[in-house]
């Protein structure tokens, strides 16, 4: 699309495909990023709060790893936000843009939250953990998968859909709360049945699950044939069709694991952390979780990785919100920078700018 | 008979005015998304726009100005501070081609945590508390009758309707905006014929995200005035986006659609009085779920029906990039 008109006028630069980079200029260039981003939020805290800047950046270390019981704290919130962000992974790799990971962990939390209600004082806690675990993959999957079936079938826009889906379940949860609630205070207390074992520490159980199940994520996205046709659905439905994949079929495949894994992080912050259930129980992670996946480029292990990240800056921010006497709104103000740093960033490492040769001559290509 | 009547003007025109919300946002991410660029930060823009607006008049508090250059200013500092978020989004996604759902998310969390920052800082000034909302009552002239919902219609409703049919009259008569449908539709056609795309992505993003944070304005100033309403305008957004598929891309439409949005928003809480009828507590959280639930339902329909003109514009959420072949 090169203009005809030459010597007009040649722009001082334009834009340019570049070949892959290697791994590590790439990783620089994050880095490079993500410590900018922070300077400038040390900036920020600055102008607003007279903070010092070295300490703003050492408070958000003490955040997340001051003392073991915030390092507990910090492994067990990576692993839940690990946990969803993996849920939507096989959904993405597929380019199909699940942004309803909310609602369905809300909706598998719910499953598991309604077994234990109503069948908690009938069977013993194996049993019913077992019931949990079930309802919660079955119905986080069925939430999951009614978007795909339209998209399969008629088309039909999977973001719009998936994200309306959420409210949807937030509105049967607070049905629910107000039913399960007589007093009508739709505060559910913690429910005695249902905890999952708890392995040498409170949190261990939770985290060596999540790890697991990344590892098997992982090489059922690698290694097997299922996985090899979400990344050709994803790279090009009509090579995949050519090729004589059923795409219609592997779309509601994906999304029937994406909302089962979504309904496994469900039945984890039940049985294993809150025992409870409340509007706010995910409380955005399904949202953050898609931060985490395209940042990790839908790679479950790098995710290991991203969701420290993320959490590391949430709860780095937490410390500097109590510390500094700032609102508890700033750690997401920190987040969203440093995301627009990031998702900035990732334009140098995929082009580069091609400047004009000379500044008379405009006859280069 | 007639408590039932003035109950369901005072409820309709309540749901009508809290719909202009709806409208302001769904004007502009209609711009947005007919330039190609499905904008998922107009939650966190509207948060922007509400913050902005009350920022300024809490800094104007003591200036004395008269109330209409003050309300003019307010909706100015509303629109920049939207259009400043229309910026980055168009920065990160037109000249960097970032993915556009993840920044537009990114913008959402960013907007509201920073909305959430500046309100909370100006309205816990313990010596005059809460004194942006002084200038509520210009925003809302008392023009009608005694009619209580009567107040929540002043100037901003007006200008909600007259943005939308500016908004559709630019996009179905001008040439500007045959472009701009253009440029949504199939960019590289748009730049092969001599429309500056990048240009067309900028300008539509920037102002329909200026619209949008009007929306924010009119939610806290126009319908709630109170201090916390900034606390659900992320969530009204949501809406928002939500009615643009409604009303299929189109501004005429969306003042209807807005209006019928606000019925269903607010039928969970009001029918139930409204008809003397006692529901239990917890199906009104069931009815809460139709305004969603609605829109499911049309965007299924639309996507059965596969009529040409109600589809989204076909390059939304694609980045261009000139060079790819």
């Amino acid at each position: 699309m090169k203009t005809t008109n030459t010597a007009v006028r040649e722009p001082l630069f334009h834009v340019v495909k570049r070949d892959a980079m290697p791994l590590w200029k790439s990783m620089l260039i994050r880095v490079i990023a993500v410590v900018a981003a922070l300077l400038f939020c040390a900036l920020l805290s600055v102008l607003l709060v007279h903070a010092n800047p070295f300490e703003f950046i050492e408070t958000m270390f003490k955040g997340s790893f001051g003392s073991s019981r915030r390092l507990w704290r910090f492994a067990k919130d990576a692993a839940v936000l690990l946990c969803i962000s993996l849920a939507i992974t096989p959904a993405f790799r597929m380019r199909f843009w699940n942004i309803g990971a909310e609602g369905q962990t809300l909706i598998g939390a719910l499953s598991a939250v309604a077994v234990m209600i109503y069948l908690g004082d009938k069977v013993s806690n194996g049993v019913l953990l077992v019931l949990m675990f079930a309802a919660s993959v079955t119905v986080g999957a069925i939430w999951g998968c009614i978007p795909a079936v339209f998209k399969a079938k008629w088309n039909t826009n999977e973001t719009l859909f998936t994200l309306m889906m959420n409210y949807v379940a937030t509105g049967l949860v607070a049905y629910f709360l107000l039913l399960w609630t007589p007093s009508g205070s739709s505060v559910l207390g913690e429910l005695q049945v249902g905890h999952l074992p708890t392995v040498g520490h409170n949190y261990l159980l939770l985290i060596l699950a999540v790890l697991v199940l990344t590892a098997l994520l992982y090489i059922y996205l690698q290694y097997t044939k299922q996985g090899y046709e979400i990344s050709v659905v994803g790279e090009s439905e009509n090579t995949a069709r050519y090729i004589g994949i059923n795409v219609n079929r592997v779309i509601i495949r994906t999304m029937l694991i994406s909302g089962a894994i979504c309904g496994v992080a469900g039945f984890l912050i039940v049985g294993a952390l809150d025992h409870s259930i409340a509007e706010t129980t995910v409380g955005g992670m399904g949202f953050t979780a898609i931060m985490v996946s395209w940042m990790a480029k839908f790679n479950p292990l790098v995710m290991i990785g991203t969701s420290a990240f993320v959490t590391f800056l949430e709860q780095g921010a937490a410390q500097v919100s109590t510390n500094f006497d700032i609102d508890s709104s700033f750690p997401s103000m920190v987040v969203g920078i440093v995301l627009f740093f990031i998702i900035g960033c990732e334009f140098f490492i995929g082009y580069k700018l091609k400047f004009r040769q000379t500044a008379k001559n405009g006859g280069e290509s | 008979m007639e408590q039932f009547f003035s109950q369901f003007l005072d409820f309709a025109l309540t749901a009508v005015s809290l719909g202009m919300t709806f409208l302001y946002g769904c004007t502009g991410e209609i711009l947005t998304e007919k330039a190609g660029h499905l904008n998922l930060g107009i939650p966190g823009i509207m948060c922007m726009g509400g913050a902005c607006g009350c920022l300024t008049l809490k800094l104007l508090n003591q200036s004395g100005l008269p109330p209409v250059l003050l309300v003019l200013l307010t909706l100015l500092a509303s629109f920049i501070g939207g259009m400043l978020m229309g910026i980055i989004y168009s920065f990160l996604t037109v000249t960097l081609k970032a993915n556009q759902n993840v920044t537009g998310l990114a913008m959402t969390i960013f907007g509201a945590g920073t909305t959430k920052f500046i309100m909370s800082g100006i309205s816990s000034a313990t010596e005059a508390f809460q004194n942006y909302l002084y200038a509520k009552n210009y925003f809302r002239f008392p023009f009608g009758g005694n009619t209580s919902a009567l107040n929540y219609n002043g100037i901003m409703v007006f200008l909600a309707i007259a943005i939308a049919l500016i908004a559709a009259f630019v996009l179905n008569k001008t040439r500007a905006g045959l472009h701009l449908r253009a440029v949504g539709e199939n960019p590289a056609t748009a730049d092969a014929v001599g429309i500056n795309v990048t240009r067309y992505k900028y300008v539509a993003t920037c102002i329909g995200s200026g619209i949008a944070a009007l929306g924010g304005l009119f939610y806290i100033m126009g319908w709630s005035g109170t201090c916390d309403a900034y606390k659900s305008i992320e969530q009204l957004g949501w809406i928002s986006i939500a009615l643009v598929i409604f009303t299929l891309w189109r501004p005429q439409i969306s003042i209807i659609g807005s209006a019928l949005f606000g019925l269903l928003y607010l039928a969970g809480t009001r029918i139930p009085t409204l008809l003397g009828i006692q529901f239990d507590m917890s199906v009104t959280k069931l009815l809460e779920i139709l305004p969603y639930a609605v829109t499911i339902i049309v965007l299924i329909v639309t996507s059965v029906g596969k009529k040409k003109e109600n589809q989204p514009p076909a390059a939304l959420g694609l980045p261009y990039f000139r060079e790819e072949r």
